[in-house]
């Protein structure tokens, strides 16, 4: 399995043509307390760059845009109890959402966790 | 200049600390152009608090008011009395001269008094949650059909014939900018509502369907199979209440599964004013809180521990979510909430129901005693506190008349509809506690005349 | 001697420390104050009432709230009596009010203490300086409320013939008339309940403009960073694309930018002048002329008139439109957040298209309301109803109070004091604070500070709580989002120089402790009625309404 991020500091683990998407401990960080998250319903298709869920702190609404395209397939359903999980596991737990990729291609554009790390150290 | 604390020599030590010469010095960045060199011409200078007082007195002597004889109008605006407590609790400067409460450990009072309110409003109207209140109910119902567009993603909105003509044209205006589709149409002068009607209308793109409880002619009729009809269809029942004293009363309307109920809160504590400021309730079910618009007031704990309140789930709102907003409102009607909250207060729920009472038992008096005037017929035999007559001839040269003998009749028809022949005869009555045996008697030995 | 018989022996107070806590949690003239559901109970009422005639029919039996207790104090209820005389029915069909309501009520004392005790737990500008950037909180003079409240005003009703409210009428116009030759402008739209009603009003007679001209298909309207957010949400709203427009390092609007990205797809630009970050838009007769010279309007945020009134007429800078805060630069009341008015001034251009109803004088002198009725003769491009009635009357008899009080001259000298006083806390605290467009000349009625310089975990909400315990209210914070860690004071023309030194001797203080780190002002404010609250948690589960806490417990 390998991660991916983008530069607006969204995750994806890929397993299979299955990909897990959900935000980064920089971008949880930043935030602040995380108190909702929209997460996209099962079935939707999202191409790469859409809008595809938001997350929301007591001053700011995020919109979190899908690394990759694809389908939909699992939400993750205990953000809507405990939005917290975003701050606490923002890179386990606090996964967003799931979905089949429709093009593994995409991928290749990209960063592997160590050029994230070097991406982010120079913000 | 009795506003302005600034002295001269105050003026030229402050230049002196900026380190400029003269006041003109910090208007550089203004184009030469459009720099005005003295005051506008053609406008009056500065006044005394006596001079203004006389100018403005003599404006207010020009208008006929409500407290001067025999007053019947309503329609979305009702003469109650409102305790002399009232206005002097809103008064108290830190309640009048303070800013939405942004800094919440600062502004407890203003926000305990939002909770209060927010709870107040739900209660009466019947729904889980309610707002920190809207501009007005006119306002307040075109943000419920948006709202309802949000929810259910579809773009049609029935309009039931007897939601108050005002708020059908705010709607029709936003609707023109929006794309919403509306069904709209004019009431019959007739003891029956639409309902029947409307649930026919509803189909699987239907949004929401708008109906107002007591209506513009006063009918009350039971929502329940209308919110059935909407639910089987998943639209939305938005229910509109001007007159919330009769809620106290009658059934509310989230008692009978309306979806969003909205109201003109005016007739508790705030007065006629003219037409504003007034006060928006807006209420709904606890699903459909995070696609409310306005401001919320929510309880939270403070860093000792200790319960209070801040402003809550602002996320929805325009200065963090800029264009994808729930809507562009950036205020509430704080003061105007606070007047029906004290008044509410004051009332009790006993003290409601006795209010309701009241009216209820004057508007029975007065439709019995009006309907025996030759050439008046009582075209709706449900109503709380305003009903609807049927003259002998058009209506609104009638209430002319009236108001030249000094009597307020009422809002005719013809006003609210202008060019519709059927309702040309309608005259709207509005009884609360306000009105006397003898002004009945006045209106009725007045029409009595005029139309015989 | 006589001895102290009564025991009473004056002597000097001591100090002790730091007090204990108290029984009541009331701390002398601070007093905790519960909910009303709390202390109030469904058959209280603080209202007494003439006896109602008695009805009889369905629901009236009921109409003791069922969760009643005993108590004879307590108000009368409507008890119907078979042997009334002249006994009706009820003509509530089969909707009486069966369920209980749950409404508590209070005697009027109490009802006066609760909320006199809540009162005293806000600040308000009554109280002291209440520097909030871009709000203009000014005095309310008590003048403009006794006026609101003569009869001839309060006590009218909207649709009352309207040769019985002239009188009112006339007020509307004559404040009409005022923010005309105020603005230099060409008509005014006076129906909008607040300022983003009016940005509303405003954006909708542009659309409707470039309708009527054939030009519905510009689709963009331009709009700086720097902008409220009602701006983008009012656009957004009217169904344009928003598109920002960048700003330069002196704080203004990127003229060059602005003018390269006009173009057949632009239907307007929202410009707000004097801007956000307190400064004049040197180039906004420029940037009007080359807008209308490509098409499109221009959208003027009026919320800061009230460093220009009676020496800048944005009519002469170009603006088609542009909304006036009532509540902002007219010292209408907050009230708390609302209620305001917004009335929008309209260009030649624009005016044909302003919502109903308006008032218009004929020939004799007579006023007219225009509404649907006659729309079609005397104004047949409008663009509909905004709102119920006529606007929000209460508040343009107390602008109009407000105006005459002021007059032409005093105006004048209201723009004058207020950009005075912004300029004086500028240049008193720049070399507290970083101000970031120290440089970009005078400030306007406003000065903005960035959190730049505090020390490592400082903010500014910090240095807000450290004012709250100086006695202050806090300046507008974060905003505008151009600058990081926002610091937006208005100081208004109504406070004079020994206020204003206070607070810059207090500022100094409260940053140069965020700049030392002092922690406490981590924790600040420490002597307010409440420590800092969690927004976190309210968020996270609200509760926005009171539940019995014995019925909460039993539903979980």
């Amino acid at each position: 399995m390998s991660r991916y991020f983008t530069e607006d500091h969204e995750w994806v683990d890929v397993d299979g043509d299955i990909g897990t998407v959900g935000i980064s401990e920089y971008a949880q960080e930043q935030l602040g307390d995380i108190v909702f998250v929209d997460v996209p319903d099962e079935g939707k298709e999202l191409t790469k760059g859409d809008e595809a869920a938001v997350v929301e702190s007591v001053k700011a609404a995020s919109d979190v845009y899908s690394p990759v395209s694809g389908t939909v397939i699992e939400a993750n359903a205990s953000l809507g109890d405990t939005p917290g999980l975003v701050n606490e596991d923002p890179e386990g737990d606090g996964w967003f959402y799931k979905l089949t990729l429709a093009d593994p291609d995409e991928l290749s554009e990209l960063m592997d966790e160590i050029a994230y790390q070097a991406f982010v150290a120079k913000l | 200049m009795r506003y302005l604390p600034l002295t001269q020599p105050d003026r030229d030590a402050m230049l002196g600390v900026i380190g400029v010469a003269t006041i003109d010095d910090l208007f550089v960045d203004v184009p030469e152009a459009a720099r005005l060199d003295g005051p506008i011409h053609g406008l009056p200078m500065h006044a005394s608090e006596m001079a203004v007082e006389r100018h403005m007195s003599a404006l207010a002597r020009k208008n006929l008011t409500a407290g001067q004889g025999p007053f019947f109008l309503g329609c979305g605006a009702y003469k109650h009395h409102v305790p002399a407590s009232v206005d002097h609790l809103i008064q108290r400067g830190e309640f009048l001269t303070a800013y939405t409460p942004y800094q919440p450990e600062i502004a407890q009072g203003t926000l305990q008094m939002l909770f209060e309110f927010q709870t107040q409003v739900a209660r009466l109207l019947g729904t889980d949650v309610a707002n920190a209140s809207m501009y007005d109910g006119s306002t307040a119902c075109w943000e419920a059909i948006g709202m309802a567009r949000r929810i259910t993603k579809r773009g049609k909105a029935i309009l039931s014939s007897g939601l108050h003509p005002h708020y059908v044209s705010v709607a029709k205006t936003m609707a023109k900018f929006t794309g919403d589709a509306l069904e709209t149409s004019a009431p019959t002068l007739s003891a029956d509502t639409d309902l029947d009607a409307l649930i026919a209308a509803i189909d699987k793109d239907t949004s929401c369907v708008v109906v107002q409880y007591p209506d513009i002619l006063g009918r009350i009729a039971d929502l329940k199979p209308l919110a059935d009809a909407c639910h089987a269809q998943k639209a939305l029942l938005i229910a509109v209440v001007t007159e919330p004293v009769a809620l106290g009363a009658i059934k509310s309307p989230g008692e009978m599964d309306a979806d969003i109920v909205v109201g003109e809160g005016q007739s508790l504590g705030v007065g006629l004013q003219f037409g504003g400021p007034y006060v928006g309730l807006f209420g709904c079910k606890e699903k459909y809180v995070r696609q409310m618009p306005g401001r919320l007031c929510g309880e939270t704990l403070d860093a000792d521990g200790r319960r209070g309140f801040v402003l809550t789930l602002s996320t929805r709102e325009q200065h963090i979510r800029r264009e994808k907003a729930t809507s562009n409102i950036c205020t509430n009607s704080g003061l105007c909430a606070l007047a029906f909250s004290v008044h509410m207060t004051l009332l009790g729920e006993a003290g409601l129901r006795q209010l309701a009472a009241i009216n209820h038992a004057g508007a029975v008096a007065a439709a019995e005693r009006l309907a025996q005037v030759p050439g008046v017929e009582l075209v709706t035999p449900t109503f709380f506190n305003e009903f609807t007559l049927k003259l002998s001839q058009e209506a609104r040269p009638v209430v002319r008349t009236l108001a030249d003998r000094g009597i307020l009749a009422g809002v005719s028809l013809g006003r609210l509809y202008p060019g519709v022949g059927a309702l040309a005869n309608g005259l709207v009555v509005a009884v609360t506690e306000t009105t006397s045996a003898e002004d009945v008697e006045a209106l009725a030995s007045a029409l009595q005349e005029i139309l015989a | 001697m006589s001895i102290n018989a009564s025991g009473w022996r004056p002597e000097a107070p001591i100090s002790v420390g730091k007090t204990s806590s108290t029984t009541t949690g009331n701390k002398a003239l601070m007093l905790e104050e519960a909910l009303i559901f709390e202390i109030g109970d469904t058959t209280t009422t603080g209202v007494d009432f003439d006896q109602a005639p008695p009805l009889q029919g369905r629901g009236w039996g009921g109409a003791v709230p069922q969760n009643a207790t005993a108590d004879s104090r307590r108000g009368p209820t409507p008890n119907p009596s078979p042997e009334g005389e002249g006994l009706k029915d009820s003509r509530l069909g089969t909707l009486a009010r069966t369920a209980p309501i749950g409404l508590p009520g209070l005697s009027e004392p109490e009802t006066v203490r609760h909320y006199t005790r809540l009162s005293r737990q806000n600040y308000g500008i009554d109280l002291g300086f209440f520097p909030l950037g871009s709000c203009t909180m000014k005095h309310n003079p008590r003048l403009n409320e006794k006026m609101a409240r003569l009869p001839g005003f309060a006590d009218i009703h909207p649709l009352q013939p309207v040769d019985t409210v002239q009188g009112a009428l006339g007020v509307i116009n004559e404040l009409a008339n005022w923010l005309i030759t105020l603005t230099g402008m060409y008509g005014v739209a006076m129906t909008p309940k607040a300022g983003a009603h009016g940005e509303l009003c405003g954006m909708l007679c542009i659309k409707a403009a470039l309708e009527a001209r054939g030009e519905g298909h510009r689709k963009v309207v331009l709009v700086p960073e720097s902008a409220h957010g009602t701006n983008p949400a009012t656009a957004a709203f009217a169904g344009y694309t928003v598109e920002d427009i960048p700003a330069t390092a002196e704080g203004r609007v990127d003229t060059a930018a602005l003018l390269a990205r006009l173009g057949p797809d632009v239907a307007a630009v929202m410009i707000t002048n004097p801007n956000t970050c307190g400064l004049f838009e040197r180039d906004m007769k420029v940037i009007s002329d080359a807008v209308h010279a490509a098409g499109g309007f221009v959208y003027c945020d009026g919320a800061n008139f009230n460093a220009i009134v009676g020496r800048v007429r944005p009519g002469d800078l170009g603006i088609d439109a542009m909304h006036i805060n009532l509540h902002k630069t007219f010292s209408t009341p907050h009230g708390g957040g609302g209620p305001g008015s917004g009335p929008v001034v309209l260009s030649e251009a624009l005016a044909p298209f302003g919502p109903l109803p308006f008032t218009a004088r004929m020939a004799d002198g007579h006023l007219q309301l225009i509404e649907e009725e006659t729309a079609g003769d005397e104004h047949p491009h409008s663009f509909g109803r905004m709102c119920a009635f006529h606007g929000q009357m209460g508040m343009f008899t107390r602008a109009l109070t407000y105006i005459l009080s002021h007059g032409a001259d005093g105006l004048r000298q209201v723009a004058e004091d207020a950009v005075l006083n912004a300029n004086y806390i500028l240049r008193s605290l720049d070399t507290t604070l970083e101000a970031p467009f120290g440089t970009s000349g005078p400030c306007m009625h406003e000065a903005l500070f960035s959190d730049n310089g505090l020390a490592e975990g400082f903010s500014t909400i910090d240095v807000a709580k450290g004012l709250i315990d100086e006695g202050f209210h806090p300046m507008t914070m974060y905003f505008p989002l151009v600058v990081h860690g926002a610091m937006l004071i208005e100081p208004t023309e109504t406070e004079s120089k020994a206020a204003l030194d206070q607070f810059i001797v207090a500022l100094r203080s409260v940053a140069e402790r965020a700049k030392a780190g002092d922690v406490s002002l981590k924790s600040a404010p420490h002597f307010a009625p409440r420590s800092r609250l969690d927004e976190t948690l309210a968020a996270r589960k609200p509760v926005l309404v009171w539940k019995d806490p014995d019925l909460a417990q039993a539903a979980e």
